[in-house]
This record gives structure tokens, C-alpha cells and sequence, in this order.
């Protein structure tokens, strides 16, 4: 190789990108589009190294958001920062990223090894390095042997594959995967996300920013979540603590299933970190600590977290009448009503089924349920 | 076969039995076929209604068919060269880098298929003629005796016009096989380090090629053809095959001349229509 070769091989090899750092920041970015704002000011930041899940419905702006990482969209106001520098005036193919698409935009005239080549030959690579990063791709996402194949020999999921073998082989500051999954099937889909995951603990200091709709994609991938809505962040936190404790009903309800009573706040309970709230008649204590007395708001509980047994003795009692009982063989889903609401349970061992119309007590731990509002942003 | 395919309805059929076919072909081989087999006839029987092989080739061996030929095959094909560049430097721009009214551009650019060939020519005598808007500007604006500007009586004139005229043929099938081009291609392309030239060289243009094979093949079809821009030019020396079958037909009564000549051209035209046809074939497959 000569020194040239090696000089350029060297600009594109991981050690640049690391210097460069992976950290991705929004800074008040909005886009609007002829005069509509899709995005509004936008801040947050992903760490170098973390995969950040962007979930939301059609357009809550996630997609947006993601493209002016990308730079295909100019936001009307703010900055765009990538490992500590400003790039939101910087083109597309200036930015060190790469890209996972969902109908995975593979060059359809060029063989696999060819896709994958593709960056390293626009970023100008030796071609030794290029020989190296090819074969070392492919055999990360398990395409090896589809080398010479061209893409339409390919199925969905192994398309998918070399479009990640293609990013992976520049060796991006930050990866970019618009909803690379949606186009599969259910089954190739779960086979995918496990791929992404064993393949982020292979790369760990890759960072990845993942658009997705699909709540369980987020929740088995991401470090963290950033929920949107509307163009607007309506909530971000690590996965588990925003499933766990969402802030508002939109973040509840579009991480899953819940079922969200409304309560009035009574006093701050015994226990730090929880207050008592009454649930029509009913006492209960829940997990959150700045509800002022008073205050309405919504106990969110999941229907896998009430039992029919109680479990321990702090646990909340609420009663309920049962309206529908649907046996699905694993899990067995319980309909029941209290007050004007609707309850939801999911029991996975239920020996002694109730009938419908029977009077049930259902339980809960108060470390298993919070309050929220009704409503918010971050 | 799924059973979406296997239940997929077929084509619509009617069978009337076979004779049906019998009065189409019937009109097509009257309006088609016979008199291409006229001027086959014509071009080897002499006026005294005899088998005459000798003057045909007498003909096709002169050094005026060789001219014509030549020059027929230089001028399409520079047309068809300019006519791809200009169809694709415009396709690109209008396809992906479009402005405020780059649609009805699209659609002026168009409309010149619809106007007949002369217009251009004759709007090009106005521009660029001797006594044209542009050598009276240059002739009264630097005192000059005689118009500077000269080229539309060459074969360059009939080139700029034919490139004019002919270059919608290519734009139209770049600017719908550009259409097809995955945008996410595009950016995924830019994101993993392409430039715009690379982007159009590696992604964008191996898509549209069979637009342009059949758009270019298009062109030379109707470029070898062309008539009426070099008769109306009227470029000295500019002799065509078509322009050489028009002279020996009405100015020299010679039949059996322009008949042979016009069997050469109309292999010509079957040979690159046949490649228009595989082009736009696999441009639709």
C-alpha cells in the first residue's frame, strides 16, 4: 500500500470517527415546511455510544427529526451538533453518518460486495481497506456468502442485511435507521431486532439513532426513548423507567397497553417518593412525588401488573366488575369496570377463571403504579 | 403461485375464430407493406419495365449516396449526442434539482414534439439567419460589412436545429425513468460519502440508462429520417439520404435512383428501430 493509499484509508477508519466523538445534540432544531412547522425547537441529546429509540405516530416529526441529522432536511431554526460540532450547515456527505432506510435502498445494478464497497469508495479508500471492510461487514450481519449476488436474488431480510453491512463499513460517527424493519415480516422482524441488538454490543461505541412506530422494537433496542408528538418531544427517558413511569397518558399509552384511572391527589404518603390519591372510594397509594394535594390526575397501572392475589401487604385493592374473560392459552385478558372505567388485566396463570359480571379484587404494588398528567411535554 | 396470481383475472378475450384477422391485415399490408414492396419493385426495374440490378448499384456506388450516407449518419448522430447531453443535463435538473415553475418548463420543452420540424428552423432564420435578429445586432452594433455569424447554412445549423427539436424525445423517457429512482437511494448515497457527480454517475444514470438507449435510439431513428430541417436550412453541401431520394424523385425524375436509396434508408430505419424496440422493452421490463 502506498503512503497515500494509507493516508486516505486512514480518514475513513474508526479511529477518526472516534476522535471526532458520536455524540449527537438537538439545539433548538425546528423544521417547518412552506411556512407549517413539522418540528418544533427541539433539544436533547444522545450520548456517544447509546442507541436512542425516536418513536411516534405518522407525523409526530420522529422521521423529520432523524433527516436533519441527516442533513436532507435544513432546519428553519437551530443546531445540529455531532460529537461537539456544529453540522446543520454541512452537506449530507460531509457528516461521517450512515443509513438504514426501510425499504433498505440498496443500488439494484451493483452486486452486494459492490453496495457495500460503495462508501469506502466515495470516501476514497484504499482499496486493500476496502477488500477488508467488505468482507469484515458481511460477515458481521452473516451475508458472507451472498457476496456476488445481486439484490433482487436477495429476500427482504437478507436485503436488510447488506444495508447494514454497507453502513457499518464506513465506520460512521452515528447510525441512522429509519424504520429498517417495517418492511419485514413479523417473524423475520424479531429475528432483525435481535440482530441489532447483538450487534450493537459487538460496536459499542457506535452510536444509533432509531426512528421506529413499534413501541417493542424501542423498548428491546433502545438505551433510551424520545417520544413525539405532533412535531413536539413528549417524553424522553431510559426505556424501562419511561415504561415504567410515563409522564403523561400519550407516553403511557404509546408504550402499551395501561389503563389510566383518574384519582385525586391526597397527601404525600409515609413513604418517600409516593403519595396517597383516592380512586373513587378507594385509597391508593402510587409512586410520584410533586402532586400537590388536590390535584387530578391519572394512576397508570399496566394489566400485567394486577393480580387477583395479593401479593404483599402494602399492595393497592381496587374492585371491579368483570365484563369480558378472553382465554388466548399463554395469557388469559380480564375486561372489568370500575366506576366509569375501564380496568384491563393480563394474567398469565389463572386456575380458577371467574364468570363474567363477578365481583373481583384486583391488586397492585404501589412501586407498580404512578401518577401522571393528563397531558404534557418534556 | 400464490393464489392472489392463480386467481389474478386474465386478459380479456373475444374469440370470433380466426378469418377476423383477415381484414386488418388486409388494410395494414394496403397501407404498409405494399408500397414498401412498390419501391423494392421500383428500385430494380427500369423504365422499360425490365430487371435492371446494374443501375441500382450504379446508383448506391455513387459518390453521391456515399456523401449522403456519410453525411445522414454524421449529422444524426451528432444530433443524437447532443440531443442525449442537453435531455440529460435538463432531466437531472428538472428530476432533482427542480426550481419554481421547473414543471412548466417541463411541459414548453414538450410541447415541441407537437410543432412541426420547420417551425424551429424557420424561427432559427429569424434568430440566426444572414438577415436575422442576431448578425443585424452585430452588424449595426461593430460596423461590420458582411453577417459574422454563419453556421445555421452548414451542417451545424441543421444539427443545432435537429438537437432543438429532437432533444424532448429524450427527456420525456429520462424524465419518467428518473421518477423511478428511489430518493432514499440517492440519500443514502450522499450520507455514506457520494458527491452529487458520483451520485449521478453510480446511482442515478445506470437507472436510467435503458431511458436513455431508448430515447438516444429514438433520436437517430428520427434524426436519419429528418427532412424537413435540411431542406428548409437548405445548408450548401448538406446533402441527406432523405434530401438525395427527395431530388432524384422530383428534381431529376430518376425513380429507380431514389428508390434504391430508399431501401437503404429504410433498412437503416428498421435496423434502429428494432434497437429503439429492445431499448424501450427492457426499459419497460
Amino acid at each position: 500500500m502506498t503512503v497515500s493509499a494509507a493516508l486516505r484509508g486512514a480518514e475513513v477508519s474508526a479511529a477518526a470517527n472516534a476522535a471526532a466523538g458520536s455524540e449527537v445534540a438537538f439545539d433548538k432544531v425546528s423544521v417547518a415546511y412552506r411556512g407549517s412547522v413539522v418540528l418544533k425547537p427541539l433539544t436533547m441529546s444522545v450520548a456517544a455510544g447509546e442507541i436512542l429509540a425516536m418513536i411516534g405516530p405518522s407525523g409526530s416529526g420522529k422521521t423529520t427529526a432523524l433527516r436533519a441529522v441527516a442533513g436532507f432536511v435544513r432546519p428553519a431554526a437551530g443546531r445540529i451538533l455531532i460529537g461537539g460540532t456544529d453540522v446543520t450547515n454541512l452537506p449530507p456527505y460531509e457528516r461521517g453518518l450512515a443509513m438504514v432506510v426501510q425499504n433498505y435502498a440498496l443500488f439494484p445494478h451493483m452486486r452486494v460486495s459492490e453496495n457495500v464497497a460503495f462508501g469506502l469508495n466515495a470516501r476514497g479508500a484504499a482499496r486493500d481497506l476496502i477488500a477488508q471492510r467488505v468482507e469484515d461487514s458481511l460477515r458481521i450481519v452473516g451475508m458472507s456468502k451472498f457476496a456476488s449476488r445481486f439484490p433482487r436474488e436477495l429476500s427482504g431480510g437478507q436485503q436488510q442485511r447488506v444495508a447494514i453491512a454497507r453502513a457499518l463499513a464506513v465506520r460512521p460517527r452515528v447510525l441512522l435507521l429509519d424504520e429498517p424493519l417495517s418492511a419485514l415480516d413479523a417473524q423475520i422482524r424479531r429475528s432483525m431486532v435481535e440482530e441489532i441488538a447483538r450487534l450493537h454490543a459487538d460496536l459499542p461505541d457506535l452510536t444509533i439513532l432509531y426512528v421506529t412506530h413499534d413501541q417493542s422494537e424501542a423498548l428491546t433496542l433502545a438505551d433510551r426513548i424520545a417520544i413525539l408528538k405532533d412535531g413536539e418531544l413528549s417524553a424522553i427517558g431510559a426505556a424501562g423507567e419511561l415504561y415504567r413511569r410515563p409522564p403523561n397518558r400519550f407516553a403511557a399509552e404509546f408504550l402499551g397497553r395501561a389503563n389510566l384511572l383518574p384519582v385525586v391527589v391526597e397527601r404525600v404518603a409515609q413513604q418517600s417518593g409516593f403519595v396517597e390519591a383516592r380512586l373513587g372510594e378507594t385509597r391508593v397509594v402510587a409512586s410520584g412525588a410533586d402532586h400537590p394535594a388536590g390535584a387530578e390526575r391519572l394512576l397508570c397501572v399496566r394489566p400485567q401488573n394486577l393480580t387477583l392475589t395479593c401479593e404483599a401487604e402494602r399492595s393497592n385493592r381496587i374492585e371491579a366488575v368483570l365484563r369480558e374473560i378472553h382465554w388466548q392459552g399463554e395469557l388469559t385478558h380480564l375486561v372489568a369496570e370500575i366506576g366509569e372505567s375501564i380496568l384491563r388485566v393480563v394474567a398469565t396463570r389463572l386456575p380458577n377463571p371467574p364468570a363474567r359480571g363477578d365481583k373481583l379484587e384486583f391488586f397492585f404494588s404501589p412501586s407498580d403504579a404512578n401518577l401522571i398528567v393528563e397531558d404534557g411535554s418534556v | 403461485m400464490s393464489d392472489a396470481v392463480a386467481l389474478a383475472p386474465r386478459a380479456a378475450r373475444l374469440n370470433l375464430g380466426g378469418w377476423w384477422v383477415a381484414p386488418p391485415l388486409a388494410v395494414l399490408a394496403l397501407l404498409f407493406l405494399y408500397p414498401l414492396i412498390l419501391i423494392g419493385r421500383a428500385a430494380l426495374i427500369d423504365d422499360s419495365g425490365a430487371l435492371n440490378l446494374a443501375a441500382a448499384w450504379g446508383v448506391l456506388n455513387s459518390r453521391a449516396f456515399l456523401n449522403a450516407l456519410i453525411n445522414t449518419a454524421e449529422i444524426a448522430l451528432a444530433s443524437t449526442i447532443g440531443c442525449v447531453i442537453l435531455g440529460l443535463t435538463l432531466g437531472l435538473i428538472l428530476a432533482f434539482a427542480p426550481f419554481p415553475g421547473a414543471g412548466l418548463v417541463a411541459q414548453v420543452i414538450d410541447t415541441f414534439i407537437a410543432l412541426p420540424t420547420f417551425l424551429v428552423t424557420l424561427a432559427f432564420t429569424f434568430l440566426y439567419g444572414s438577415a436575422g435578429i442576431l448578425n443585424g445586432a452585430l452588424t449595426s452594433g461593430l460596423g461590420l460589412d458582411h453577417p459574422p455569424v454563419d453556421f445555421l447554412y452548414s451542417a451545424w445549423g441543421v444539427i443545432l436545429a435537429e438537437v432543438t427539436v429532437y432533444t424532448p424525445f429524450v427527456l420525456r423517457p429520462l424524465l419518467a425513468a428518473f421518477s423511478l429512482v428511489d430518493r432514499s437511494q440517492i440519500e443514502v448515497a450522499s450520507l455514506l460519502g457520494a458527491r452529487p457527480l458520483r451520485i449521478v454517475r453510480q446511482v442515478i444514470l445506470p437507472a436510467a440508462l435503458p431511458a436513455i438507449v431508448a430515447g438516444g435510439s429514438l433520436c437517430l431513428l428520427l434524426t436519419v429520417n429528418e427532412f424537413g430541417i435540411v431542406l428548409f436550412i437548405g445548408a450548401k453541401g448538406v446533402i441527406t439520404l432523405p434530401l438525395l431520394i427527395y431530388s432524384k424523385a422530383i428534381q431529376e425524375s430518376d425513380y429507380q435512383g431514389a428508390c434504391a436509396i430508399a431501401i437503404v434508408n429504410v433498412a437503416l430505419s428498421l435496423a434502429l428501430f428494432s434497437l429503439y424496440r429492445a431499448a424501450a422493452r427492457r426499459l419497460g421490463g
